[in-house]
Protein backbone atom coordinates (compact mmCIF):
# COMPACT_ATOMS: atom_id res chain seq x y z
CA UNK A 1 0.00 0.00 0.00
CA UNK A 2 1.49 3.56 -1.16
CA UNK A 3 1.90 6.28 1.36
CA UNK A 4 -0.18 8.46 -0.36
CA UNK A 5 -3.17 5.82 0.13
CA UNK A 6 -2.09 5.86 3.88
CA UNK A 7 -2.78 9.73 3.50
CA UNK A 8 -5.77 9.23 2.41
CA UNK A 9 -7.68 6.25 4.34
CA UNK A 10 -6.40 8.39 7.73
CA UNK A 11 -7.90 11.56 6.81
CA UNK A 12 -11.24 9.50 5.19
CA UNK A 13 -11.01 7.38 8.92
CA UNK A 14 -10.63 10.67 10.59
CA UNK A 15 -14.20 12.73 8.91
CA UNK A 16 -16.16 9.13 9.62
CA UNK A 17 -14.89 9.47 13.32
CA UNK A 18 -15.20 12.68 14.04
CA UNK A 19 -19.09 12.29 12.44
CA UNK A 20 -19.85 9.12 14.23
CA UNK A 21 -18.16 10.56 17.35
CA UNK A 22 -19.49 14.76 17.39
CA UNK A 23 -22.08 14.72 15.15
CA UNK A 24 -24.17 11.72 15.82
CA UNK A 25 -25.28 14.02 18.95
CA UNK A 26 -27.10 15.97 16.41
CA UNK A 27 -28.82 13.95 14.58
CA UNK A 28 -32.52 13.63 14.80
CA UNK A 29 -34.02 11.73 17.38
CA UNK A 30 -37.31 10.92 15.40
CA UNK A 31 -38.60 7.70 14.78
CA UNK A 32 -36.90 6.63 10.74
CA UNK A 33 -39.16 6.08 7.58
CA UNK A 34 -39.48 2.19 8.41
CA UNK A 35 -39.85 2.92 12.23
CA UNK A 36 -42.60 5.42 11.68
CA UNK A 37 -44.03 3.30 8.94
CA UNK A 38 -44.15 0.21 11.64
CA UNK A 39 -45.72 2.65 14.55
CA UNK A 40 -48.78 3.92 11.88
CA UNK A 41 -52.18 2.97 12.82
CA UNK A 42 -50.98 3.03 16.71
CA UNK A 43 -51.52 5.38 19.00
CA UNK A 44 -48.80 6.24 22.20
CA UNK A 45 -48.07 7.82 25.18
CA UNK A 46 -45.67 10.18 26.68
CA UNK A 47 -43.35 7.08 27.64
CA UNK A 48 -43.76 5.92 24.00
CA UNK A 49 -45.80 2.73 25.16
CA UNK A 50 -48.58 1.51 22.63
CA UNK A 51 -51.85 2.75 23.99
CA UNK A 52 -54.00 1.48 20.94
CA UNK A 53 -55.07 1.10 17.56
CA UNK A 54 -53.15 -1.82 15.02
CA UNK A 55 -49.53 -1.30 13.91
CA UNK A 56 -46.59 -3.36 12.92
CA UNK A 57 -44.62 -2.74 16.16
CA UNK A 58 -47.07 -4.26 18.43
CA UNK A 59 -45.33 -7.36 17.30
CA UNK A 60 -41.87 -6.29 18.08
CA UNK A 61 -39.65 -8.75 20.24
CA UNK A 62 -36.87 -7.77 22.42
CA UNK A 63 -32.82 -8.44 20.46
CA UNK A 64 -31.04 -11.04 21.16
CA UNK A 65 -28.36 -8.45 21.96
CA UNK A 66 -29.98 -6.19 24.09
CA UNK A 67 -27.21 -7.49 26.54
CA UNK A 68 -24.30 -5.78 23.98
CA UNK A 69 -22.28 -3.09 25.96
CA UNK A 70 -22.56 -1.11 22.98
CA UNK A 71 -26.52 -2.06 22.64
CA UNK A 72 -29.08 1.04 21.37
CA UNK A 73 -25.52 3.10 20.36
CA UNK A 74 -24.55 3.87 23.94
CA UNK A 75 -21.53 2.02 26.07
CA UNK A 76 -23.49 0.72 29.08
CA UNK A 77 -22.16 2.70 32.36
CA UNK A 78 -21.66 6.23 30.81
CA UNK A 79 -24.59 7.94 32.08
CA UNK A 80 -23.37 11.44 30.09
CA UNK A 81 -25.48 10.56 26.57
CA UNK A 82 -23.13 13.19 23.97
CA UNK A 83 -20.24 10.73 25.41
CA UNK A 84 -22.09 7.45 25.44
CA UNK A 85 -23.30 7.97 21.68
CA UNK A 86 -19.94 9.49 20.99
CA UNK A 87 -17.73 6.61 21.72
CA UNK A 88 -19.82 4.04 21.00
CA UNK A 89 -20.06 5.69 17.18
CA UNK A 90 -16.07 5.82 17.30
CA UNK A 91 -15.79 2.12 18.64
CA UNK A 92 -18.20 1.56 15.52
CA UNK A 93 -16.53 3.05 13.21
CA UNK A 94 -12.82 1.09 13.93
CA UNK A 95 -14.72 -2.27 14.65
CA UNK A 96 -16.40 -1.72 11.42
CA UNK A 97 -13.22 -0.41 9.79
CA UNK A 98 -10.98 -3.21 11.46
CA UNK A 99 -13.38 -5.95 10.51
CA UNK A 100 -14.42 -4.75 7.13
CA UNK A 101 -10.53 -3.33 5.98
CA UNK A 102 -9.43 -6.98 7.70
CA UNK A 103 -11.29 -9.38 5.70
CA UNK A 104 -10.92 -7.53 2.32
CA UNK A 105 -7.75 -7.57 2.85
CA UNK A 106 -7.08 -10.56 3.59
CA UNK A 107 -9.33 -11.37 0.48
CA UNK A 108 -7.86 -9.19 -1.78
CA UNK A 109 -5.78 -10.82 -5.18
CA UNK A 110 -2.42 -10.72 -4.53
CA UNK A 111 0.41 -10.10 -7.19
CA UNK A 112 2.02 -13.49 -8.48
CA UNK A 113 5.78 -13.25 -7.71
CA UNK A 114 6.13 -12.45 -11.44
CA UNK A 115 4.39 -9.64 -11.11
CA UNK A 116 5.64 -7.85 -8.16
CA UNK A 117 9.29 -8.13 -8.98
CA UNK A 118 8.35 -6.13 -12.26
CA UNK B 1 -31.34 15.08 22.96
CA UNK B 2 -32.61 11.29 22.15
CA UNK B 3 -30.21 8.70 21.98
CA UNK B 4 -29.39 6.99 18.47
CA UNK B 5 -32.60 4.94 17.78
CA UNK B 6 -32.71 1.39 16.38
CA UNK B 7 -32.84 2.17 12.52
CA UNK B 8 -33.49 -1.36 10.86
CA UNK B 9 -36.20 -4.54 11.14
CA UNK B 10 -36.31 -5.61 14.43
CA UNK B 11 -37.11 -9.19 15.51
CA UNK B 12 -41.19 -10.09 15.29
CA UNK B 13 -42.12 -7.76 12.48
CA UNK B 14 -41.64 -10.40 9.45
CA UNK B 15 -42.50 -14.22 10.38
CA UNK B 16 -39.78 -17.18 10.91
CA UNK B 17 -40.17 -19.06 7.81
CA UNK B 18 -40.18 -16.02 5.80
CA UNK B 19 -37.02 -14.37 7.65
CA UNK B 20 -35.51 -17.84 7.53
CA UNK B 21 -36.27 -17.49 3.23
CA UNK B 22 -34.53 -14.51 3.09
CA UNK B 23 -31.66 -15.66 5.77
CA UNK B 24 -31.01 -17.95 3.33
CA UNK B 25 -30.91 -15.69 -0.02
CA UNK B 26 -28.61 -13.16 1.70
CA UNK B 27 -26.11 -16.49 2.31
CA UNK B 28 -26.16 -17.17 -1.10
CA UNK B 29 -26.24 -13.49 -2.72
CA UNK B 30 -23.39 -12.63 -0.46
CA UNK B 31 -21.07 -15.83 -1.26
CA UNK B 32 -21.78 -14.94 -4.83
CA UNK B 33 -20.80 -11.70 -4.35
CA UNK B 34 -17.40 -12.89 -2.42
CA UNK B 35 -16.52 -14.67 -5.63
CA UNK B 36 -17.05 -11.76 -8.10
CA UNK B 37 -15.47 -9.24 -5.28
CA UNK B 38 -12.44 -11.14 -5.15
CA UNK B 39 -11.64 -9.95 -9.46
CA UNK B 40 -12.13 -6.17 -7.95
CA UNK B 41 -10.14 -6.29 -4.56
CA UNK B 42 -6.25 -5.44 -4.95
CA UNK B 43 -3.80 -3.37 -3.19
CA UNK B 44 -5.58 -0.08 -3.62
CA UNK B 45 -9.49 -1.26 -3.49
CA UNK B 46 -9.09 -3.59 -0.03
CA UNK B 47 -8.44 -0.70 2.37
CA UNK B 48 -10.48 1.98 0.67
CA UNK B 49 -13.67 -0.84 0.68
CA UNK B 50 -12.72 -0.96 4.85
CA UNK B 51 -13.44 2.59 4.49
CA UNK B 52 -16.60 2.79 2.82
CA UNK B 53 -17.67 0.23 5.23
CA UNK B 54 -16.44 2.59 8.37
CA UNK B 55 -18.09 5.20 6.22
CA UNK B 56 -21.37 3.90 6.06
CA UNK B 57 -21.24 2.85 9.61
CA UNK B 58 -20.70 6.73 10.65
CA UNK B 59 -23.18 8.14 8.19
CA UNK B 60 -25.94 5.52 8.86
CA UNK B 61 -26.11 7.17 12.57
CA UNK B 62 -26.51 11.11 11.34
CA UNK B 63 -30.12 10.66 11.08
CA UNK B 64 -31.70 14.11 9.42
CA UNK B 65 -35.29 15.33 10.07
CA UNK B 66 -37.63 14.34 6.61
CA UNK B 67 -41.09 15.05 8.04
CA UNK B 68 -42.69 16.39 11.08
CA UNK B 69 -41.76 13.38 13.82
CA UNK B 70 -40.30 11.13 11.05
CA UNK B 71 -36.09 11.38 10.50
CA UNK B 72 -33.67 9.06 8.04
CA UNK B 73 -30.63 8.17 7.24
CA UNK B 74 -28.52 6.76 4.83
CA UNK B 75 -28.58 3.11 3.53
CA UNK B 76 -25.08 3.84 1.23
CA UNK B 77 -25.90 1.19 -1.29
CA UNK B 78 -25.28 3.90 -4.03
CA UNK B 79 -22.19 5.44 -2.22
CA UNK B 80 -20.83 1.87 -1.85
CA UNK B 81 -21.63 0.81 -5.27
CA UNK B 82 -19.71 4.53 -7.08
CA UNK B 83 -16.65 4.25 -5.07
CA UNK B 84 -15.65 0.53 -4.51
CA UNK B 85 -18.26 -0.98 -7.42
CA UNK B 86 -20.85 -3.54 -6.80
CA UNK B 87 -19.84 -6.39 -5.35
CA UNK B 88 -17.60 -5.30 -2.69
CA UNK B 89 -20.25 -2.19 -2.50
CA UNK B 90 -22.92 -4.88 -1.18
CA UNK B 91 -20.10 -6.60 0.91
CA UNK B 92 -19.42 -3.30 2.68
CA UNK B 93 -23.14 -2.83 3.57
CA UNK B 94 -23.65 -5.86 4.77
CA UNK B 95 -20.50 -5.31 7.37
CA UNK B 96 -21.95 -2.96 8.34
CA UNK B 97 -25.37 -4.35 9.20
CA UNK B 98 -23.79 -7.29 10.64
CA UNK B 99 -21.68 -4.84 12.92
CA UNK B 100 -24.71 -3.13 13.95
CA UNK B 101 -27.01 -5.81 14.67
CA UNK B 102 -24.34 -8.15 16.67
CA UNK B 103 -22.75 -5.25 18.57
CA UNK B 104 -25.36 -2.28 18.47
CA UNK B 105 -28.79 -4.33 19.11
CA UNK B 106 -29.93 -2.72 16.05
CA UNK B 107 -31.86 -4.79 13.45
CA UNK B 108 -32.86 -8.29 14.54
CA UNK B 109 -30.58 -11.15 14.74
CA UNK B 110 -33.48 -13.56 12.71
CA UNK B 111 -34.35 -10.30 10.62
CA UNK B 112 -30.36 -9.88 9.46
CA UNK B 113 -31.59 -12.10 6.05
CA UNK B 114 -34.11 -9.35 6.00
CA UNK B 115 -32.34 -6.45 6.38
CA UNK B 116 -29.42 -7.73 4.29
CA UNK B 117 -31.44 -8.41 1.05
CA UNK B 118 -33.02 -4.79 1.12
CA UNK B 119 -30.12 -2.47 1.80
CA UNK B 120 -27.08 -4.51 0.83
CA UNK B 121 -28.21 -6.24 -1.72
CA UNK B 122 -31.71 -4.53 -3.46
CA UNK B 123 -30.50 -1.36 -3.02
CA UNK B 124 -26.75 -1.50 -4.17
CA UNK B 125 -28.33 -3.74 -7.01
CA UNK B 126 -30.20 -0.93 -7.97
CA UNK B 127 -27.83 1.49 -7.66
CA UNK B 128 -25.43 -0.39 -9.24
CA UNK B 129 -27.95 -0.60 -12.48
CA UNK B 130 -28.15 3.52 -13.06
CA UNK B 131 -24.67 3.61 -12.13
CA UNK B 132 -23.85 1.59 -15.42
CA UNK B 133 -26.64 3.30 -16.84
CA UNK B 134 -25.66 7.01 -16.26
CA UNK B 135 -21.82 6.66 -16.68
CA UNK B 136 -22.22 5.80 -19.94
CA UNK B 137 -22.75 9.00 -21.12
CA UNK B 138 -22.52 11.71 -17.90
CA UNK B 139 -19.15 12.99 -18.19
CA UNK B 140 -16.38 11.45 -16.36
CA UNK B 141 -15.85 14.22 -13.87
CA UNK B 142 -16.09 14.92 -10.35
CA UNK B 143 -19.93 16.94 -11.16
CA UNK B 144 -20.57 13.82 -13.11
CA UNK B 145 -20.14 11.30 -11.07
CA UNK B 146 -21.58 12.73 -8.26
CA UNK B 147 -24.54 13.90 -9.97
CA UNK B 148 -24.56 9.84 -10.92
CA UNK B 149 -24.08 9.01 -7.30
CA UNK B 150 -27.51 11.70 -6.24
CA UNK B 151 -30.15 9.57 -8.89
CA UNK B 152 -28.64 6.25 -8.04
CA UNK B 153 -29.18 7.19 -4.23
CA UNK B 154 -32.50 8.12 -4.55
CA UNK B 155 -34.20 5.53 -6.80
CA UNK B 156 -31.94 2.69 -4.89
CA UNK B 157 -33.35 3.61 -1.27
CA UNK B 158 -36.86 3.62 -2.85
CA UNK B 159 -36.30 0.47 -4.43
CA UNK B 160 -34.74 -1.37 -1.07
CA UNK B 161 -38.07 0.33 0.78
CA UNK B 162 -40.08 -2.00 -1.36
CA UNK B 163 -37.74 -4.55 -0.65
CA UNK B 164 -39.70 -4.55 2.89
CA UNK B 165 -42.95 -4.29 1.98
CA UNK B 166 -42.56 -6.71 -0.19
CA UNK B 167 -41.11 -9.48 2.86
CA UNK B 168 -44.17 -7.70 5.02
CA UNK B 169 -46.58 -8.82 2.45
CA UNK B 170 -45.07 -12.48 2.18
CA UNK B 171 -44.54 -12.78 6.38
CA UNK B 172 -46.05 -9.80 8.06
CA UNK B 173 -47.12 -10.58 11.32
CA UNK B 174 -49.93 -7.90 11.36
CA UNK B 175 -52.95 -7.79 9.26
CA UNK B 176 -52.73 -4.17 7.80
CA UNK B 177 -53.34 -2.41 4.49
CA UNK B 178 -50.43 -3.39 1.91
CA UNK B 179 -51.37 -0.35 -0.12
CA UNK B 180 -50.87 1.90 2.99
CA UNK B 181 -47.65 0.52 3.83
CA UNK B 182 -46.20 0.63 0.25
CA UNK B 183 -47.58 3.97 0.11
CA UNK B 184 -45.93 5.51 3.56
CA UNK B 185 -42.61 3.01 2.60
CA UNK B 186 -42.49 4.73 -0.59
CA UNK B 187 -43.23 8.43 0.09
CA UNK B 188 -40.96 8.69 3.04
CA UNK B 189 -38.16 6.94 1.48
CA UNK B 190 -38.54 9.53 -1.84
CA UNK B 191 -37.45 11.99 1.16
CA UNK B 192 -35.09 10.01 3.04
CA UNK B 193 -33.40 9.27 -0.65
CA UNK B 194 -32.96 13.31 -1.58
CA UNK B 195 -31.21 13.38 1.70
CA UNK B 196 -29.15 10.10 1.08
CA UNK B 197 -28.55 12.11 -1.94
CA UNK B 198 -26.88 14.70 -1.45
CA UNK B 199 -24.45 12.49 1.17
CA UNK B 200 -23.30 10.76 -1.43
CA UNK B 201 -23.09 13.10 -4.45
CA UNK B 202 -20.82 15.19 -1.57
CA UNK B 203 -19.36 12.49 -0.79
CA UNK B 204 -18.03 10.58 -4.17
CA UNK B 205 -17.28 13.96 -5.85
CA UNK B 206 -15.11 15.01 -2.76
CA UNK B 207 -13.13 11.67 -3.37
CA UNK B 208 -13.22 12.11 -7.58
CA UNK B 209 -11.24 15.68 -6.71
CA UNK B 210 -8.71 14.44 -4.91
CA UNK B 211 -8.31 10.93 -5.82
CA UNK B 212 -10.41 10.07 -9.30
CA UNK B 213 -7.92 7.00 -9.24
CA UNK B 214 -10.10 5.44 -6.24
CA UNK B 215 -13.79 5.94 -7.49
CA UNK B 216 -14.78 2.87 -9.01
CA UNK B 217 -17.29 4.53 -11.23
CA UNK B 218 -14.41 6.43 -12.93
CA UNK B 219 -11.83 3.96 -13.16
CA UNK B 220 -14.08 1.36 -14.91
CA UNK B 221 -16.19 3.70 -17.43
CA UNK B 222 -13.51 5.75 -17.91
CA UNK B 223 -13.35 6.83 -21.57
CA UNK B 224 -9.21 7.73 -21.76
CA UNK B 225 -7.07 5.56 -19.40
CA UNK B 226 -3.90 7.20 -18.80
CA UNK B 227 -0.54 5.81 -20.41
CA UNK B 228 0.47 4.73 -17.20
CA UNK B 229 -2.58 2.73 -15.76
CA UNK B 230 -2.43 1.08 -19.25
CA UNK B 231 1.35 0.04 -18.29
CA UNK B 232 0.49 -1.20 -15.10
CA UNK B 233 -2.38 -3.15 -16.39
CA UNK B 234 -0.82 -4.73 -18.97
Amino acid sequence: MSKRLGWFLAGGLLVALLLAGVVSNFASGSPDGLDATARQGCTFNADDEITGGTCMLQQEQAHQMDDSPLAGYGIRGIDNAWLSTGLSGVLGVLITFGIGGGVFWLARKRKTPEEATR
Amino acid sequence: MDDVQAMHIANGIVDGPVSALFAVIAVLALAFCVWRARADLDDRLAPMAGLVAAFIFAVQMLNFQVLPGVSGHLLGGALAVALVGPWVGALCVSTVLIVQCLLFADGGLTALGLNITNMALIGTAAGYLLVAALMRFLPKTPGGVGATAFIASVVGVVVASQGFVLEYWLGGTTELSMTTIAGTMAGVHVLIGLGEGVIAATTVATVARVRPDLVYALRRYRNTVPAAEMADAA
